[in-house]
């Protein structure tokens, strides 16, 4: 490898470690993300056109800060002398210019900085695809086209998304803050959203050709356990991460020899990443040591430890993930839920008494096109012997998902239903 | 993708000169920037070698040999789990550790994950 590749290999890990407290840091100081991120990247581009030949800093993230800092000072004093009245700006240089030893940027708490980009990033302000990406793009210091990548859209829809999310955030007047009182609970559900929103987009994919894409998984978990370090008092934070953890530990074994999803029940655990479950084990304690209520993240997290802790399918505690949905169903009711309450009935208390179920949801618009719904009443129809219906069922199912690989799944069980209504 | 951190010690050197308590609180420095980065999925420290057991396998014979092992150099002391989205990324984490001497390897562990 020669020299100039390997500054470069070194800048593209240093920007990944760096770039999100970086322009936390620049956001705090001018004051808008926009201008933060350019300041960022410009950074970045001495730095790449210096390492190379300079070597690469003993404290690489204190060199790019305070370069960073240094633009930062020069934009704040041009745009001081356009508008001068703004006696505000003044003050800015100052704080800007407190910070620019070139040893400080490492070792000073930057906590808050993170914390004030986070909830600017996943503002409410902006659609929540909007916030998907900015928060991969800011915080998880991914490109456009790893998340374009990772979202299989073409790279200019996720550019313009990030354009457009910066341009509201302005016309807002969204400013770096961190949130307190009321509106922090409410902001910060909006950035719990984004997490699991990127978490399940990886977890199953809801197009293309792969079942799972466990890169979005490992950057939601990471985004996840910085969060948890951040706001360690805020119980939801460990129910979310507690959440991720445990459905993590469960990636290996979704995934059958050629690609193909294996259903929760099918799973072979011993695949299971035991690792995984410990730490989503203890971040669920963590969470219910706070006390307080358990909040839905929370709860679907004990629902997930049931089956992390049954070492057979068969040994699930069932009535308790009936109580357990319950108790989501009351705080955050939504049909979605109310179709996981029935799947967990039917183990709980048979097929028969899921279908009830199942059945007062069939005309619920919101799961019109959901491709769950005929599967979950496909499933419990064959438990009934009820073939013929539940391979129409199945069939439905296949042709609502977007996913190939679960296409197929869904295309497998209902060729079983017939051959097991012939056997019949 | 997984990274082991083997910290590899040279035990008598070591031994000779066990941490002072400022470098084990700029040990923990380190290590809690990295919790705070969610890098660190696991670690853990050994106990010296001379606690340890060695099992020895030759055809169907079993042989326990009791520790101190000979070796002085790269005994393994501790190891950490990282979280990483590259080598690149764990090499860079790795030259901010506060270590003044050792060797520290790094190993990706095989997975199935990993976009």
């Amino acid at each position: 490898m020669t020299a100039a590749t390997e500054a470069h290999r070194a800048i593209e890990a240093i920007w990944r470690i760096e770039s999100a407290r970086l322009i936390a840091g620049l956001a705090r100081i001018v004051g808008d993300m926009g201008t933060a991120e350019e300041l960022a990247q410009d950074a970045l581009v001495a730095a790449l056109e210096q390492w190379p030949t300079a070597g690469v800093p003993e404290k690489p993230g204190a060199w790019l800060m305070g370069t960073a800092k240094h633009h930062a000072i020069d934009l704040i004093r041009r745009r001081q002398t356009l508008e001068r009245k703004h006696e505000e700006i003044g003050r800015d240089v100052e704080r800007a210019q407190e910070g620019i030893g070139l040893d400080v940027a490492i070792d000073e708490d930057v906590g808050d900085d993170l914390l004030g980009l986070i909830f600017m990033a996943c503002h409410p302000v902006l659609s929540k695809d909007a916030r998907v990406a900015l928060t991969l793009r800011v915080l998880g210091g991914l490109t456009t086209e790893e998340i374009a990548r990772a979202f299989l859209v073409p790279v200019s829809t996720v550019a313009q998304r990030i354009v457009r999310a910066k341009r509201t955030l302005t016309e807002a007047r969204v400013r770096f803050e961190v949130p307190g009182g009321a509106e922090r609970m409410a902001r910060l559900a909006s950035v719990l959203e984004v997490i699991y929103l990127i978490f399940n987009e990886g977890y199953s994919a809801t197009a293309g050709e792969d079942w799972t894409r466990p890169g979005l998984c490992e950057e939601a978990l990471r985004l996840g356990r910085i969060l948890a370090e951040l706001v360690p008092a805020e119980p939801e934070v460990h129910g979310l991460v507690a959440l991720m953890e445990i459905q993590a530990s469960r990636l290996r074994a979704r995934v059958g020899p050629s690609g193909e999803p294996v259903l929760l029940l099918d799973q072979d655990r011993t695949r299971w990443d035991r690792l995984l479950i410990r730490r989503g084990l203890t971040a669920l304690e963590r969470a219910e040591r706070l006390g307080g209520a358990m909040g839905p993240y929370a709860l679907q997290a004990a629902i997930a430890a049931c089956h992390a802790r049954a070492a057979t399918a068969a040994e699930t505690d069932w009535p308790r993930i009936v109580a357990l949905y319950d108790a989501v169903a009351q705080l955050a009711p939504s049909p979605v839920v109310e179709l996981n309450r029935a799947v967990a009935v039917g183990m709980a208390f048979g097929p028969a008494a899921g279908l009830d179920l199942v059945d007062g949801l069939v005309r619920e618009p919101a799961l019109e096109a959901y491709h769950l719904l005929p599967a979950v009443r496909g499933d419990l129809l064959r438990k009934l012997g009820r073939y013929v219906e539940a391979r129409a069922e199945f069939e439905r199912a296949a042709s609502l998902t977007e996913n190939v690989a679960e296409r197929k799944l869904l295309q497998k069980r209902a060729g079983e239903c017939t051959a097991e209504g012939t056997a019949g | 993708m997984r990274v082991l951190i083997l910290a590899k010690e040279d035990h008598q050197v070591r031994a000779a000169t066990p941490p002072t308590p400022e470098e084990m609180a700029e040990f923990q420095k380190f290590n809690e920037e990295l919790v705070k980065a969610g890098v660190v999925v696991g670690d853990g420290r050994l106990h010296p070698s001379s606690q340890g057991k060695r099992l020895r396998f030759d055809g169907k014979k079993r042989t326990v040999i009791d520790g101190p092992f000979a070796e002085t150099k790269e005994l393994v002391a501790g190891y950490w789990l990282w979280q990483v989205r590259s080598i690149d990324e764990a090499i860079e984490w790795l030259k901010r550790a506060p270590f003044d001497a050792g060797t520290y390897e790094i190993r990706q562990i095989f997975d199935t994950e990993g976009m």
